[in-house]
């Protein structure tokens, strides 16, 4: 049993000492409510749509969502593919970590790779990364949604990330060519979820909605899910660039004059491609550390994510776009 | 991963401390000028929420945007999309979170100006708790009253009135206790179990988080104080039991486990269960979780339940308590906040989705509108967006359901427009309506079928739809003299001959339009009851509106006849000159010009008025009824 189990038990039982008392107590934790949350929205898009996949980024929020899942379908495997949209660029220990992953939970792994990017060569260097981001990630995920005709797509965003998702919906109504419009989107109300679309529409569902990025490493610790091991410290080679520290994770990183990869005690707050998701010096090497550096981590989590930082508002451009 | 024991026992209580917060969702409402925006901002960054990259971002930013000069203009944290950031507005719901040591906080960031009822009633919805902001410099206003009234509206137990500005009124003890008198005397009605009412400077920071020097008259707490303190759980665990199925888990025969959350009681294995529809007794056998079965679930709680006994049981069933079912009604009364771009249109279908019910239905009598500034009650016929309405509806099945006011997941419905699939409603339920259940159906002893047997024909409802000019009266007109000539019994209604009767009183407005339709398909099924063939020449251009008809009659019984004509055409041969009046505006809301004409879907049959004349056609329909 699960630390939360054990608590959501003890907390259970102190209700039923108070309630003798004719006091009935009602206390769910934040993070026992944030899961019911969430399970009740993965089980609300299994009975209402045809088609649905999981968007899988191998993410510390993306095995939250999939733990989450397994939970609300058990004894069942969930009864959706899981999807990966491969850059290319992903770091070497996210690929592996995602096939375990996979066959652990019993589900189907789909990959998708915009094959005309590759052909191109687009990369974040010679591209820059936001043209990148578009072509190999933007463009990549709407030829995966068309090819296996998915109605819904679950992913691991959350409204805390960044301004423009705050106004998210839970259930994000993309048209039939993907876009999303904020002025189309539909009125949320209590837990009722419209979930209709016409042939091409689709939603995208967010579970995570109302999570922060501390509440993702707290369950992640009392729920002990697996993690890619680079979100904890270790020694790796890094380059500076621009101020922030890029790791060189292959031979495909050009160097740029007088930088010379150096090991630095580091990991990462958030994962993306490994040439635009920054690490942070850190000691941190367990759930322990991480939790408490987060409780008093003064820079938000998108610091680490170089495509933000292109112009004002850039979230909100790519959403527009299609991006997740 | 292993936990290497690098880290004191003093940490890990403080982490686990920190994993068994509490949660509030609160909902703030007021307008840009009462400094919302800023109070919010405040909160965060007061709480430490605010991370120094976000706050180097909202430096230059402020300088760019702002109104505070060279000070942080918090409003600016807070304000999200680009385009609302150029307008200095924010025009819908926005979900903030921060976290004391005590809670984590849910805030529902709503805009309160009168046009954004709608997006303040989606962020009551979820709410606990609401502040409410009031201008020190002005006062309990309209709006006031109006985010009062739709926080009441919404179920929402807790307000903290914060009266803002202080700072601006020199923080002024007399003018603030004029105030708080004042809300509380017209707030009384609502019955607010806490009404808390706090004087604050959101812009300097007085009584968000520490006590104001400013204020020492001031006795009560400061507003993030009283949100960490206060108890907003309702009892909702003490309830009767109510659990709606949402999705039936599966896996392989062995197994069939009832998925959903349980909206309110508690449940432990062995405990007595019904299935509130059909009435079914059993009892729970097992809760199955994935870190195995647990003894006790409770309001809140997703959970997979297994059942002692095979129910009738799938998804939108609502397994209960047996002592303490829910009603199950198909007609209730309901305040419903109109969220649609579109006006409501009584008497037209709408998919109505109850919890984890689904079913259509119509809106059959607004029985009032209310004034959300003055709550005076007005009659109307229709709803616009933003307007709250209290009124009548019928269903097409019946749901289970309890009073919004005793259990807030089971007396909520949205309406969906099937057209544009749009939510166009939210709606509270207030009680069923059983005056349905006292009007019981006359039984006669001679019936439908001993009349159809008495006129030896099968009785149908021909409805021709098409565009003005399309042909409908005259094939009508034909397929009635050729089936009086084979000796049958017919009646031929007709939407212009009964617009000089039987609905004169009917103009040309959405919900007229349905009335009519209404009308005449009632007319039509007391034909096809009285054993004649009944053919409606109606442009009925709407779906909806045909499918309302349809349902009146049995299977079988309603034969939709499209009488296609392409816009051109019909416009060119133009019988009776309405298109050209429509054309030069002389006649308005005119089919085919400024009002859409829905083709049929999945007509009976299809008649093509270009390509066949119209004996051919008439034909068809008699070939089609087999009476060739």
């Amino acid at each position: 049993m699960s630390r939360m189990a054990r608590t959501a038990k003890a907390t259970r039982e102190k209700a039923r000492v108070e309630s003798e008392g004719q006091i009935v107590s009602n206390r769910r934790s934040h993070l026992q409510r944030l899961e019911a949350e969430s399970i009740r929205i993965l089980r609300e898009v299994v009975a209402e749509m045809k088609n649905p996949v999981m968007l899988y980024s191998i993410g510390k929020d993306s095995s939250v969502m999939l733990h989450l899942a397994r939970k609300a379908f058990y004894p069942a495997p969930p009864p959706f593919p899981l999807l990966h949209v491969d850059t290319t660029w992903k770091f070497r220990e996210m690929i592996s970590f995602r096939d375990q992953m996979a066959a652990e939970a019993g589900m189907r792994l789909l990959t998708h790779t915009n094959a005309q990017g590759v052909a191109e060569g687009v990369n974040p260097f010679d591209h820059g990364s936001s043209y990148y981001t578009q072509v190999m990630k933007t463009d990549a995920l709407k030829q995966a949604l068309d090819r296996f005709g998915f109605d819904a797509a679950f992913g691991g965003a959350r409204r805390d990330e960044e301004k423009s998702r705050s106004k998210e919906r839970v259930f994000s109504f993309r048209s039939a060519a993907h876009g999303w419009d904020p002025k189309n989107q539909r009125p949320e109300l209590w837990s009722i979820f419209n979930t209709r679309v016409k042939p091409g529409e689709s939603m995208r569902v967010f579970p995570l909605s109302n999570w922060t990025e501390l509440d993702i490493w707290q369950y992640i610790r009392t729920e002990n899910i697996p993690i890619v091991p680079l979100y904890f410290a270790k020694e790796r080679p890094v380059v500076q660039r621009d101020g922030a520290l890029v790791m060189v994770d292959d031979d495909r990183l050009p160097l740029h004059p007088g930088e010379m990869p150096q090991m630095r005690r580091i990991r990462f707050r958030t994962l993306g491609c490994y040439p635009l998701t920054a690490a942070v010096e850190s000691d941190a090497d367990t759930l322990d550390d991480i939790v408490t550096e987060m409780l008093i981590a003064r820079t938000s989590e998108r610091s680490g994510r170089l495509i933000d930082h292109d112009e004002a508002a850039s979230m909100e451009k790519k959403k527009r776009e299609g991006y997740f | 991963m292993n936990q290497l024991p690098s880290i004191s026992a003093p940490v890990v209580d403080y982490l686990e401390s920190h994993e068994q917060k509490g949660l509030l969702r609160f909902l703030t409402c007021g307008s840009v000028d009462d400094g919302k925006s800023t109070l919010i901002g405040r909160l965060l960054h007061d709480s430490k929420r605010v991370f120094e990259d976000q706050l180097a971002a909202l430096r230059s930013d402020s300088r760019k945007h702002g109104t505070q000069g060279e000070e942080i203009d918090f409003a600016l944290l807070v304000d999200g999309l680009e385009a609302e950031r150029e307008q200095g507005i924010t025009i819908d719901v926005a979900y903030r979170f921060f976290a004391t040591d005590h809670r984590k906080f849910i805030v529902a960031d709503t805009p309160g100006h009168e046009q954004y009822t709608r997006n303040m009633a989606t962020g009551a919805s979820t709410s606990d708790l609401a502040v409410i902001l009031v201008d020190a410099r002005k006062g309990i206003l309209q709006q006031t009253r109006r985010h009062s009234f739709i926080v009441s509206l919404l179920g929402i137990r807790h307000v903290v009135v914060a009266v803002n500005k202080m700072d601006l009124i020199d923080f002024d003890a007399d003018r603030f206790a004029e105030i708080e008198t004042g809300y509380r005397a017209f707030a009384e009605s609502f019955g607010f179990d806490t009404l808390q009412v706090i004087p604050i400077s959101a812009l300097q920071g007085d009584n968000i988080v520490e006590r104001s020097p400013q204020m020492p008259w001031y006795a009560g707490p400061t507003l993030l104080g009283h949100l960490n303190e206060i108890d907003v759980s309702s009892d909702d665990a003490g309830q009767p039991f109510r659990m709606p199925v949402q999705w039936i888990n599966r896996p392989d025969l062995d197994f069939r486990g009832y998925c959903g959350t349980i909206v309110s009681g508690r449940i432990c294995p062995g405990d007595p269960v019904a299935v509130a529809a059909s009435g079914q007794h059993t009892r729970i056998a097992r809760i199955v979780t994935m870190d195995g079965d647990v003894e006790e679930a409770q309001s809140g709680d997703a959970v997979t339940l297994t059942l002692a006994d095979e129910v009738d049981a799938s998804r939108g069933d609502v397994i209960c308590d047996p002592k303490a079912r829910p009603e199950i009604a198909d007609r209730f009364s309901a305040h419903l906040i109109w969220m649609g771009d579109q006006k409501l249109v009584p008497g037209r279908t709408y998919a109505v989705k109850a919890g984890k019910q689904s079913a259509t239905g119509v809106v059959s009598r607004i029985g009032h509108r209310i004034d959300v500034n003055t709550f005076a009650q007005d009659e109307v016929d229709s709803l616009s967006l933003n307007e709250i309405g209290f009124c009548n509806l019928a269903l097409s099945a019946p749901i289970a359901f309890d009073p919004y006011e005793v259990n807030r997941e089971m007396g909520s419905f949205i309406l969906i427009d099937r057209m544009t699939n749009q939510t166009v409603a939210a709606g509270v339920i207030w009680r069923s309506l059983r005056s349905a259940d006292n009007i019981h159906r006359q039984a006669v002893d001679v019936d439908k079928q001993s009349r159809a047997i008495l006129t030896g024909q099968k009785p149908v409802a021909l409805w021709f739809t098409g565009l003005s000019g399309a042909g409908k009266s005259t094939i009508a007109n034909l397929v009635e003299r050729k089936l009086h000539a084979r000796g049958r019994l017919t009646y031929l209604l007709d939407g212009d001959n009964l617009r000089h009767g039987l609905n004169q009183d009917l103009g040309f407005s959405d919900a007229d339009r349905v009335e009519n339709i209404r009308r005449v398909g009632e007319m039509a099924k007391l034909f096809v009851d009285a054993g004649l063939i009944s053919l409606v020449s109606f442009i009925s251009p709407f779906r909806s509106d045909r499918q309302l008809a349809r349902k009146l009659f049995e299977e079988g019984e309603f034969v939709e006849i499209h009488v296609a004509a392409p816009l051109e055409v019909a416009e060119a041969r133009d019988p009776k000159g309405l298109y050209q009046k429509a054309r030069e505006g002389k006649i308005r809301n005119f089919t085919g010009i400024d009002s859409p004409y829905e083709p049929p879907e999945a007509a009976e049959l299809v008649l093509d008025t270009v390509a066949r004349d119209a004996e051919a056609l008439a034909d068809e329909v008699i070939r089609y009824l087999g009476l060739d």
